[in-house]
């Protein structure tokens, strides 16, 4: 098994690591970081779950090896507080929408959300669902998920 | 018990957050993955390849050569040193072990473990070890397993059925007799499943100075423990199951009992914590995944004016190879076997066959929403006989609000309800008629439309006396629930439950509840999950029971804890209790309000200062309540008639779709429903259950059936080829509110965790088959994949 030396920024900071080359992103992260935010969900890339920023993109980190993160900026659920650790405008506008249950999927909507935001201030409904429709959620039925990032989309805009 | 009115509640039915939604969205849940332990070992598992064949030879001599790896486990050595898991039905002849022993009846049974310092050794392992397997002629089909003597999934048994009822309550011959009409009609519940997005996990230690197996578990399981502890022929109170495990997702499949069995067994033996998360191939091949697999065929009796007045129902239910409870989603639909409808009598035969597929697990509604989409169909058949409205028919049938309690043929009395309130509700809401003018409209443009319509009851918090009509080896009259209230010194309450969660939002559920009790804001009272020694009195959080039993139980214990306050300050205002008032904790003369003793004072009294105390009472601030399952106790009559659930929620839902003819994709294009579950506790958690048991009835109506060749391979254990809805195949549900309290809990709240699931498959067939109607087609199996309607609506066949 071949190791590899990588220099990943994660949440802003820089991590070096020797790791397998077979390790996934995912297992990096949640056994090498013990950043367990990011949640393994069907590992064949179709549930969204493990969905992370990878230098501000969402990408499936169950798909992407940890030595093809070099380099890179990664941005995971954790990411997304405040620096006091609290819930930034998204998180808190799920809250507020209640547009969770078991929580498994949460983080992997929220990092689809927040990229949308990141490009779009005042998504549509269906701009909402296309930025979350690659992240299955079998609690919610998704509605209250859309009517918390449109919240966060409001209150974002106000807060400007 | 008493009723609120809803105008005094403070926290009950407000729209605040819910408690544990912050620690999901910071990225801090505690699931079981996220449990580590120093030195924990990983388990790969080898699969069957085939649906039945005899093990002929393991050879696992390459696989723990592997440098890492520290154990193969197989069958054979588990049976040696473990007892075969228990079944709910009596089945002494039918032995079920976590891996399989000489024979394997499923494609994806597990036939050994291996164990490694990592995963992925360990699946690099299991590749290695070498089974050799004789091929046997499987049985697939449940109709073949029900009449086939030669082909046996478990040949001690004798033949493949596992349980065969006949239940007969009231003049059924007759009321056929005198009837107008009879039509008879077969409907097909696919094989799906809730699939949730957090695969089954459980980590296990064994602690050898006490002697005590440590276990995290992503479960929902009654019985849990005592299976575990039976299995590993360890007393009871040597498992500590520890609960405080957020759990991602269940609706009644997480059970993982086979698994905790091997990392128990593991722990014991290497003296590591081992640990098994499933990944998605194990978790739908042959973790507990499929649900109910059914075959109603049924007969309805009616007068021509519409009034149904009988039913037959024959259930044939396919329960896989090896069914813990899963065969018991027969007898929960008896709870309410005629819906929200007045029909007089019901013949009812109840079958589960054993085939050679991946055994059935409790299924949210357990077994309520194949039968509720059954009896709809039934209603819906009604009104196309005799060319009447189907909305005509049920304003007819259903019960009226000044009916209640009422009693059904099958011996539950319905607590409360205002059906007809709720059907003009959403009749109103969804503007009933203009939606109709909108099906016209489509159809003159050539388009299929259709509008659904279904009503569904729900019954929760059951007293598992279902168990008892299917196996009567098991006298258990009741499935309490309990909870602990503990006030510390300083006053800060703490609430202790005694099982896990996922999602339902117990913590918020019992924390307003005591809040509500005791006028302290629910934010500031913290509620734990104890582990199973330490645990109140539980049974777990199935069957829409938390909100009636649980919270009814948190009611009590807040009620005592608020007894005790009144009878220290009695005692040390020197007045009688019955002239003191008790406001946010703090105790006053009601004369002289001046004259009180502040909450934390009390709180330091009962806790510190026993010359305060009332004479003989004993020091401390806590109270333990447990809820008896109201019109529980009771064991069946000699017709079979008992009360299986006390509280009985009603939605009435409305789906409009059209279809496109040249693909048969069905698209909903508005979605209403009606929902009562009496008080709710907190709004926002009841609307998440209805939507999203209605979306997982959107997978179940249209896309989502784990799929056998008739050889017994199984097709789709992946999230790629078993569809299930994303945000574009959920529609934009409009909810309607209602609320009928029942008599039966402390604040007249029922449950809310099905109702959704339960009226949604039903409804969408019932938009489905009317947009097709006016082509002459109809389809009565579920899931209604757009291949099934494109084939029916181009070649009229209804083969995929």
């Amino acid at each position: 098994m071949s190791s590899h030396n990588i220099r990943i920024s994660v949440n802003e900071k820089t991590y070096r690591s020797t790791v397998d080359s077979r390790i996934t992103l995912l297992d990096f992260l949640r056994n090498d970081l013990s950043l367990t935010g990011t949640h393994v969900g069907c590992e064949h890339g179709v549930c969204g779950a493990c969905s992370i920023l990878y230098d501000g993109t969402p990408v499936r980190s169950c798909s992407l090896l940890a030595i093809q993160a070099d380099k890179r900026q990664i941005t995971t659920v954790e990411g997304l507080c405040n620096a006091d650790g609290s819930p930034g405008v998204l998180q808190k506008a799920f809250c507020d929408a209640h547009a969770m249950q078991c929580g498994y999927c949460t983080p992997g909507m929220l990092i689809s959300a927040h990229a949308l935001l990141e490009q779009n201030s005042n998504p549509s409904a269906d701009e909402i669902k296309e930025s979350i429709g690659g992240n299955l959620c079998r609690c919610t039925g998704y509605i209250q998920i859309i009517e918390a990032v449109q919240l966060a989309s409001q209150r974002l805009r106000n807060s400007r | 018990m008493r009723k609120s009115k809803s105008t005094n509640l403070r926290y009950i039915s407000k729209k605040r957050r819910v408690i544990e939604d912050e620690r999901f969205v910071c990225g801090t849940g505690k699931f079981v993955q996220d449990i580590q332990l120093s030195d924990t070992k990983h388990i790969a598992i080898v699969q069957s390849p085939y649906a039945k064949a005899n093990i002929i030879s393991i050879n696992s001599k390459p696989a723990s050569e592997l440098d890492g790896v520290h154990a193969v486990l197989t069958g054979a050595e588990l049976a040696n040193h473990t007892d075969p898991i228990r079944f709910g039905l009596n089945l002494p002849n039918v032995t079920w072990y976590p891996l399989a022993v000489n024979m394997v009846r499923y494609v994806g049974e597990w036939v050994a473990v291996v164990v490694a310092d990592n995963p992925y050794l360990a699946e690099d392992a299991a590749e290695l070890v070498e089974v050799n397997y004789e091929a046997l002629d499987p049985i697939i089909d449940p109709e073949e397993a029900y009449t086939d003597s030669k082909r046996l999934v478990h040949p001690e048994h004798g033949s493949n059925i596992l349980y065969e009822g006949h239940f007969c309550w009231g003049p059924v011959e007759e009321d056929f007799a005198k009837s107008d009409f009879s039509l008879s009609f077969r409907v097909r519940w696919g094989r799906s499943s809730t699939v949730p997005i957090e695969t089954f996990g459980v980590v296990a230690e064994w602690d050898e100075g006490r002697e005590m197996l440590e276990i995290w578990a992503s479960i929902q399981m009654p019985n849990f423990v005592e299976l575990l502890a039976s299995a590993m022929r360890i007393p009871l109170n040597s498992v500590r199951l520890h609960q405080d495990v957020d759990v991602g997702g269940s609706y009644g499949v997480k059970r993982g009992i086979k698994h905790a069995i091997i990392v128990s067994y593991l722990a014991r033996k290497l003296r590591n914590p081992i640990r098994l998360i499933e990944d998605r191939l194990i978790n739908m091949s042959s973790g507990d995944a499929h649900g109910p697999d059914r075959i109603f065929d049924t007969n309805i009796a009616f007068n021509k004016d519409g009034k149904v007045n009988s039913l037959k129902i024959r259930a044939l239910d396919d329960a896989g190879a090896y069914p813990g409870r899963g065969p018991f989603q027969l007898a929960k639909p008896i709870s309410a076997i005629v819906g929200p409808y007045k029909i007089n009598s019901v013949e009812y035969d109840a079958i589960s066959v054993t085939t050679n597929k991946t055994g059935q697990v409790p299924v949210r509604g357990f077994g309520q929403s194949p039968t509720n989409y059954m009896l709809e169909t039934a209603i819906d058949r009604v009104a196309r006989h005799l060319n009447q409205r189907r909305l005509d028919i049920r304003i007819k049938n259903l019960i009226k609000n000044d009916e209640f309690p009422y009693l059904i043929p099958s011996g539950s009395s319905y607590d409360s309800g205002d059906y007809l309130g709720v059907l003009q509700k959403t009749l109103d809401r969804a503007d009933y008629e203009n939606l109709m003018k909108r099906r016209k409209n489509a159809r003159i443009d050539g388009r299929l439309a259709g509008i659904g319509l279904a009503t569904c009851l729900e019954p929760g918090g059951g007293n598992n006396i279902f168990e008892y009509l299917m196996n009567p080896s098991a006298e258990i009259t009741t499935f309490t629930e309990g909870c602990e209230i503990k006030v510390d010194p300083d006053g800060l309450i703490t609430g202790v439950m005694g099982t896990t969660s996922s999602g339902q939002g117990h913590e918020t559920l019992v924390a307003t509840i005591i809040g509500e009790e005791l006028e302290f804001d629910p934010a500031l009272i913290r509620v734990v999950h104890a582990d199973s020694l330490n645990a109140p009195v539980t049974r777990s959080p199935v069957a829409s029971r938390m909100a009636i039993m649980l919270g009814s139980a948190a009611a009590g214990a807040a009620q005592k804890i608020k007894a005790k306050a009144l009878a220290i300050a009695a005692e040390n205002l020197g007045r009688p209790i019955e002239k003191l008032e008790y406001a946010e904790g703090t105790v006053f003369d009601q004369i002289n309000t001046s004259h009180n003793i502040s909450w934390s004072e009390i709180c330091f009294i009962a806790h510190k200062a026993y010359h305060k105390l009332p004479h003989g009472m004993e020091p401390g601030m806590r109270a333990h309540n447990v809820f008896q399952v109201p019109g529980g106790g009771q064991l069946p009559d000699t017709d079979q008639r008992v009360q299986i659930y006390p509280c009985f929620s009603f939605q009435v839902h409305i789906p409009y779709v059209e279809i496109d003819q040249h693909t048969g994709k069905v698209s909903i294009l508005n979605y209403f429903v009606g929902h009562d579950c009496g008080t709710q506790i907190n709004p926002d958690i009841v609307r998440g259950m209805v939507i999203g048991g209605l979306a997982h009835g959107v997978g179940a109506a249209l896309y989502e059936k784990f799929q056998y060749l008739p050889d017994g391979q199984f097709l789709n254990a992946t999230f790629a080829d078993y569809l299930m809805p994303s945000a574009y195949e959920i529609p934009m549900v409009t909810d309607i509110e209602h609320c009928t309290p029942s008599p039966l809990t402390s604040h007249g709240q029922k449950g809310s965790g099905e109702g959704g699931y339960l009226g949604a498959p039903a409804a969408i067939s019932s938009a489905v088959n009317d947009a097709l109607a006016p082509r002459g087609l109809s389809i009565c199996e579920l899931p209604m994949r757009s291949s099934i309607i494109e084939g029916l609506l181009n070649n009229g066949s209804t083969s995929q």
